[in-house]
């Protein structure tokens, strides 16, 4: 993995909201291809760093690079032109619209621009890759849970993004679904996708991460490959709590 | 998205079709129903432009007085100075950039306080306007040319013409879809790579236009322009709720708001001179409790009704 170029990295990066310090002086680098879990009890800051990336929260401090360009003082819009893409923890349709449409939106204005044929081309691809061919007309209002998630997956990969930023994606799933969801994250893994994923369900996180990054009250606490940082005893008293350990 | 569909060439024929009766209009009915003609032809183009940016953003623009009076004041001001068809286009350079600035002022704000604001600036124009006249000791303007009835009805259709064209290919471009998509989402839109504030202002600056070169065309019908005529808010009103009747999923929804609100419009005005607004303020509650999608909606609902019954 090492000898994979960089292609997202945090450095000291800060968030702060009013007094209360979010993310504090948090560093990590992403390579390509990679998978890293970025985990953390609830409220250690995961879901703001995944905000910063995407450029829908400004940093107070520090810096986002994607591929050595700073990305960290762009608008979201451009930052997810550059090729960040993200899914949001409850996940987001566009109600009014058809699956086909709702990926489209990630065609036609995402990293990787198409339009016409081209683009409904790439739309049907990624309905396939997630399983929703039969679906493309379908209202979001008549998907299952699972299948929004499927529909939001698609929109952020058709526009072939750098980095893929999935927040807590599999969470709400039932056990079928779950099972499911990681086949379908492995997938895009295998692929050779960059994802950053924030991520509970620790079957999920062993499964389909490369590496960790485990943050606790903002504060990055551990970093390395999945299983030693799992074991790691801080890891394990900041998920457990100090009396526990 | 692209390329016609044999859908689209069907769309084209009915709409040329329905041009083609709309211009041969005059030589077939009387001089009431023309003058009848020019109202529901000025309404058309108001309520399809502010449709277009309205009806996918949801964002409510009251502030189409504010451009409409600006066109009136431009045709009524620069008549001594340009000709008329000169005027027209000018007016609407004027609205867009109106438009633009209110946009970028605005545009950033959430819906209500957009309602809120763009009210106030229809009145504002208004009042600043009223004031310089009584500053300057002028009452009013009078406009020193003239047309025949169906020459603005013509005038009026060939906006609307335009109107339909421009929308038609908004309606199959990039910013069309991101128009819709910022409307289900503006979130989505932008992380989607959408610039969400531009695609708005762009789009606004189009009723902005087009409300002001319609007025500047109708202005002359007045002959004699002051604030309370050229300003009124009531029209800002009226497009809404016409807008609203018809429906604003389709391009031709507003149409089909205009034809019937027009000529109860007439009724009421005929009927009830004294009670307009409070008519008015009615059938807006009317129409947004009964009729919450417009007459599109309920042409749908009952599409989509007919199509299950079949499949059962």
């Amino acid at each position: 993995m090492s000898a994979q170029p960089t292609v997202l990295s945090l450095r000291g990066v800060t968030k702060r909201f009013g007094g209360l310090v979010a993310v504090n002086e948090l560093d990590f680098d992403v390579a390509e291809h990679e998978v890293l879990g970025l985990i953390g009890p609830n409220g250690s800051g995961k879901s703001t760093t995944m905000n910063l990336i995407s450029g829908a929260l400004r940093v107070s401090d520090g810096e986002i690079l994607l591929r050595d360009q700073l990305i960290s003082d762009l608008p979201a819009q451009k930052i997810a032109r550059r090729g960040v893409a993200r899914t949001f923890q409850l996940v987001r349709m566009l109600p009014s619209m058809t699956v086909m449409e709702n990926v489209m939106a990630g065609a036609v204005f995402g990293h990787r621009r198409r339009w016409g044929r081209e683009a409904e081309r790439q739309v049907m691809r990624m309905l396939e890759l997630v399983g929703l061919e039969r679906r493309a007309n379908a209202r979001p209002s008549e998907l299952t849970y699972i299948d929004t998630k499927r529909v939001e997956l698609a929109r952020v990969l058709v526009g072939d993004p750098k980095v893929l930023l999935l927040d807590e994606w599999l969470a709400g799933l039932n056990p079928t679904e779950l099972e499911e969801g990681i086949a379908l994250v492995k997938q895009l893994r295998d692929e050779g996708r960059t994802i950053i994923l924030v991520e509970h369900v620790m079957d999920a996180i062993r499964s389909l991460c490369d590496r960790c990054v485990v943050m606790s009250s903002g504060h990055k606490i551990a970093e390395g490959a999945t299983e030693q940082v799992l074991s790691d005893p801080e890891v394990i008293r900041a998920y457990l709590g100090e009396d526990d350990a | 998205m692209s390329g016609m569909k044999k859908s689209d060439y069907q769309a084209l024929s009915i709409s040329a079709l329905l041009l083609v009766i709309a211009i041969c209009l005059p030589w077939i009915v009387g001089d009431f129903a023309v003058t009848l003609a020019v109202n529901m032809a000025m309404f058309t183009v108001l309520t399809t432009s502010w449709a277009l940016f309205s009806g996918p953003t949801h964002y409510i623009s009251l502030a189409t007085a504010a451009f409409f009076g600006l066109g009136t004041y431009t045709m009524g001001l620069g008549l001594d100075y340009l000709p008329f068809w000169l005027l027209v286009p000018i007016a609407g350079i004027f609205g867009a950039i109106m438009a633009g600035i209110i946009g970028l002022a605005t545009l950033r704000l959430s819906g209500v306080y957009f309602v809120i604001f763009t009210l106030g600036l229809a009145e504002m124009t208004r009042q600043i306007i009223t004031y310089v006249q009584n500053a300057t000791g002028q009452k009013g303007i009078l406009i020193s040319i003239w047309f025949e009835e169906p020459t603005f009805y013509w005038m009026l259709v060939a906006l609307a013409a335009l109107i339909f064209l421009v929308g038609w290919l908004i309606g199959r471009s990039r910013l069309g879809f991101a128009l819709r998509i910022i409307g289900d989402d503006e979130e989505v839109a932008r992380h989607s790579g959408i610039n969400t504030a531009l695609s708005k202002v762009l789009l606004f600056m189009i009723p902005g236009a087009v409300a002001a070169m319609t007025g500047a065309i109708i202005a002359p019908r007045y002959g004699y322009i002051e604030p309370l005529i050229a300003f009124t808010p009531m029209l800002s009103f009226q497009v809404v709720i016409m807008a609203l009747l018809g429906g604003t999923g389709r391009l031709w929804g507003p149409l089909v708001g205009v034809i019937p609100f027009s000529i109860l419009w007439e009724l009421i005005s005929a009927s009830f001179p004294n009670q307009t607004t409070l008519l008015l303020g009615l059938s807006f509650l009317i129409i947004v409790y009964l009729l919450p999608q417009g007459f599109v909606g309920l042409l749908l609902k009952i599409k989509g009704k007919m199509r299950d019954g079949r499949g059962h």
